[in-house]
């Protein structure tokens, strides 16, 4: 039976969710846990409430989504970068360091100030990857997944050291002035960014399916060679740019995530969202609206999570296996899909 | 018994389609037996079904007179069955010895086995050096070696599917006499091929498949390459690109002393090379594999940049690169798709920065009908194409850039008669529509139909073959005698 791509890929995510929640459920009942209401607590803590998805989900989904959106361009482009979680890390340092700084500018400038060096960041944390690889031929995959630990490093080292707070007590930095935060939602812990991040997704998705451009950033990634000898495009600029931008969204992220959610750099700011996105990047496929959709299902299971740790004892990474569960299911019917085409065309 | 392979009333279908159809076949003792047909005739599959990698629907397979019941690859080995695929089946990453232990299901000891391998290419006549990794070797070596890993179990019937096609006129001439010398030591073989000159030349027997049937059967002699082809195709075989006297036009290529080092791990780059081509004319390159027409033709098409001299080209360039699958197209991207890429920005459903895709999306249907590709619709994608479809889109899409100069890199790769002389056609065409056409055809008497000048690469060296230069002539010149 053939659907159209569309309507397969949304099957493919639900069931992809459906089948990880039923691996849960059986790993948390053989494993003693009351597996009903661990997973009514994780649905209520993830979407049952007004506050659950204001202040748990949507604030997660935001950095989800937008480095997702980025992860999912550079994959387009076949270029694999595996290191969000560094270039998160360092746009958070470096908005942080900048907006400390910037406290009596006017709002309107600040927070643009803020973002923009948390973007310039991100970028120039890749920029060592991406020249290694144009240049000598050195797989970003490698370059960008160490350098997240560096990035760790750096951070730890940022809130003991340079950045750690005036009183010297915590490792972590002084909280942002206010002229350099990104208004909120009155009441929860939703900021702005989200209509920043929602704009982005639409831009890209017309820019991969309308623009010349887009198209032959997809074209560099499905066949490298072909689109360099017979359609001309300077691939190296396209891969590139693609993990510069990727870089960037990364970045982005950070910076918001300073600017608009904790206020404050300290370590483990990230729960590991760099790697997150990029499960969520490969259950959109890579359709930048798709992203956004399933940013929001993996964000509502980690806020959930806690709510299931709470209330029904269950360690808050026993959510891990519904998303590793998700990655396998879908990675598994794509090569179905792929097999099948390939059976029917012969 | 004397017919040591006997296939008898093959029926296999796929999908709907009846790939083969009641198909009767035998191997006599000690012959060479040529299996002709265009692409698509069911050749592979007859072959394949020999071997046992695909089980027929109805029939028998029957080997040294024993019919064969579960067959399977294993079996055929066992029973003295060896098949030489038409593209490369070696590892690339392992050494000669390792991949012919593979094949033969050896265990592998490399004291044991080097040797072993060593001594079997030589008794063969087919040497091959057993440490080198296979990704190193020329597509000569390559192919000698599937020839190996094929007899090394002990084989006494050699299926051949398309041999010649990876190799350049010389190397296959010695391949042919190779399989002459073997059928001279009791070694059967089948030959699959459309070419009608390999046919003639070396087998006993033909047989020729059209559309799953066998309909021709006769021993060498029988009829000429024309009653041949005739068979082949079911008509007339299709006519030759029609010649006209051209009157060049202004220069859009012209190459002074360029020199170009190798670009990929064989061949020899190119020596201080010096050409011109104009507009309405074809020019062709006549030379044997890795002797410098890669890079003359990669820098011609301004894919590489030169080390030593100067270069002027009229743009705009399209190249149609030798290989189809990795260069030419993108396998998952639609007909549409690829008519998009290949045109780039001056295309008329470019609207910087935009795609009309509903635009590109006709005007890539339109091509379809006029260029006879055979495919569901312009939103297929190229890799259910069949390679002449495949072709036939390429032609189509680099034509849309309208090229001041058209360079093609092999262009009938593996195509079948009626799709080359088309393809062919179309070169001569571009020509007519004032291209400047530079092309390397490694079949001789192919580039002397379409070419109105012909130059001779040797050793990276290049050398204008005067008008009226013979055949032979630039056949010598080739393999740099007078040169």
């Amino acid at each position: 039976m053939r659907l159209p791509p569309g309507v397969r890929g949304i099957l493919v995510a639900f069931g992809a969710i459906g089948i990880g929640l039923l691996v849960l459920g059986f790993g948390l009942a053989a494993s003693g846990y009351d597996a009903l209401a661990a997973l009514s607590a994780l649905f209520r803590g993830g979407f049952g409430s007004g506050d659950a998805i204001f202040s748990g989900l949507l604030p997660r989904a935001v950095p989800l989504i937008l480095i997702g959106l980025g992860i999912g361009l550079a994959f387009r482009a076949g270029a694999l970068n595996i290191g969000a979680e560094g270039q998160f890390y360092a746009g958070a340092i470096v908005a942080t360091w900048v907006g400390l700084t910037l406290g009596t500018w006017p709002q309107l400038l600040a927070i643009p100030a803020v973002l923009v060096t948390g973007i310039v960041a991100g970028m120039l944390w890749v920029l060592v990857p991406v020249v290694l690889r144009l240049r000598f031929g050195v797989l970003e995959v490698i370059t960008t997944l160490l350098l997240n630990f560096v990035a760790e490093a750096l951070v730890s080292w940022m809130v003991q050291g340079p950045l750690q707070e005036s009183s010297g007590v915590y490792p972590q930095s002084d909280p942002l002035p206010l002229a350099t935060r990104l208004p909120q939602l009155s009441g929860t812990r939703l900021h702005a960014g989200i209509i920043l991040v929602l704009l982005f997704a639409g831009a890209l998705w017309v820019f991969l399916r309308f623009t010349l451009a887009g198209f032959r950033l997809r074209a560099t990634g499905a066949g490298l060679r072909a689109a360099a000898v017979v359609g001309r495009v300077r691939t190296d600029r396209v891969f590139g740019g693609a993990l510069l931008v990727s870089a960037g969204c990364a970045g982005l992220a950070g910076a918001m995530e300073v600017s608009g959610t904790t206020f404050s750099l300290f370590q483990n700011l990230s729960p590991g969202y760099g790697f997150t996105a990029i499960a969520v990047a490969l259950l959109a496929r890579l359709d930048p609206v798709a992203t956004v959709g399933t940013g929001l299902l993996i964000a509502g299971l980690q806020a959930g999570s806690s709510a299931m740790q709470r209330e029904a004892g269950v360690p808050a990474v026993a959510v891990r296996v519904v998303e590793a569960t998700v990655i396998i299911v879908v990675l598994l019917a794509d090569l179905a899909r792929r097999r099948s085409a390939r059976d029917g065309g012969a | 018994m004397n017919d040591v392979l006997t296939l008898s009333g093959i029926t296999r279908r796929f999908g709907s389609v009846a790939a083969l159809d009641g198909v009767d076949f035998t191997l006599r003792r000690g012959e060479i037996h040529a299996l002709l047909g265009e692409n698509g005739a069911g050749k592979s599959t007859l072959m394949r079904i020999a071997v046992g990698l695909v089980m027929p629907d109805a029939g028998t397979v029957f080997i040294h007179g024993t019919a064969v019941s579960r067959h399977s690859p294993a079996l055929a080995r066992r029973l003295g069955l060896g098949m030489v695929h038409q593209h490369f089946t070696s590892i690339p990453e392992l050494s000669v010895a390792e991949n012919v232990a593979l094949a033969a299901g050896w265990r592998f000891r490399p004291r044991e086995v080097e040797p072993r391998v060593e001594q079997l290419g030589d008794e063969l006549g087919l040497p091959v050096p057993p440490r080198a990794r296979v990704a190193d070797l020329s597509a000569g070596l390559r192919q000698r070696l599937e020839v190996v890993k094929a007899l090394a179990a002990g084989a006494d019937i050699l299926l051949l599917d398309e041999p010649s096609s990876v190799l350049s006129p010389l190397e296959a001439e010695r391949f042919l006499a190779q399989l002459i010398a073997f059928r001279d030591r009791g070694i059967s073989s089948v030959l699959i091929t459309h070419k009608l000159r390999e046919a003639t030349s070396v087998a006993d027997r033909v047989t020729v498949l059209r559309r799953g049937r066998v309909v021709y059967g006769g021993t060498r002699g029988d009829t000429s390459t024309d009653g041949l082809a005739t068979h082949m195709l079911g008509a007339a075989p299709p006519p030759r690109p029609v010649r006209q006297a051209p009157v060049p036009g202004a220069d859009r290529l012209v190459m002074e002393a360029v020199s170009l080092a190798r670009l990929g791990e064989t061949g020899t780059g190119l020596d201080q090379a010096t050409v011109r081509v104009r507009a309405g004319e074809v020019v062709g390159v006549a030379a044997v594999e890795g002797n410098g027409q890669r890079e003359l033709l990669r820098l011609a098409a301004g894919l590489a940049q030169a080390d030593r001299g100067s270069i002027r080209r009229t743009e705009p360039v399209s190249f149609i690169p030798e290989d189809r699958t990795t260069e030419g197209c993108i396998g998952e991207f639609s007909l549409t798709e690829h008519l998009v890429l290949v045109a780039g920005e001056a295309a008329p459903w470019i609207t910087a920065p935009w795609v009309r895709w509903t635009k590109a999306e006709s005007r890539a249907t339109r091509l379809m009908a006029e260029y006879q590709v055979q495919a569901p619709s312009a939103g297929a994608a190229m890799r259910e194409l069949s390679g002449g479809n495949q072709q036939r889109v390429i032609i189509a899409a680099a034509m849309e850039r309208h090229p001041a100069l058209l360079v093609a890199e092999n262009p009938t790769r593996g195509l079948d008669l009626r799709a080359t002389a088309e393809i062919l056609a179309r070169l001569r065409d571009a020509a007519r529509r004032e291209a400047a056409v530079l092309v390397h055809l490694p079949d001789l008497d192919e580039l002397i139909e379409l070419a109105d000048r012909i130059v001779v690469l040797a050793g990276g060296r290049l050398i204008e073959a005067p008008a009226g230069t013979s055949r032979a002539m630039i056949g010598r010149m080739m393999l740099g005698e007078n040169a």
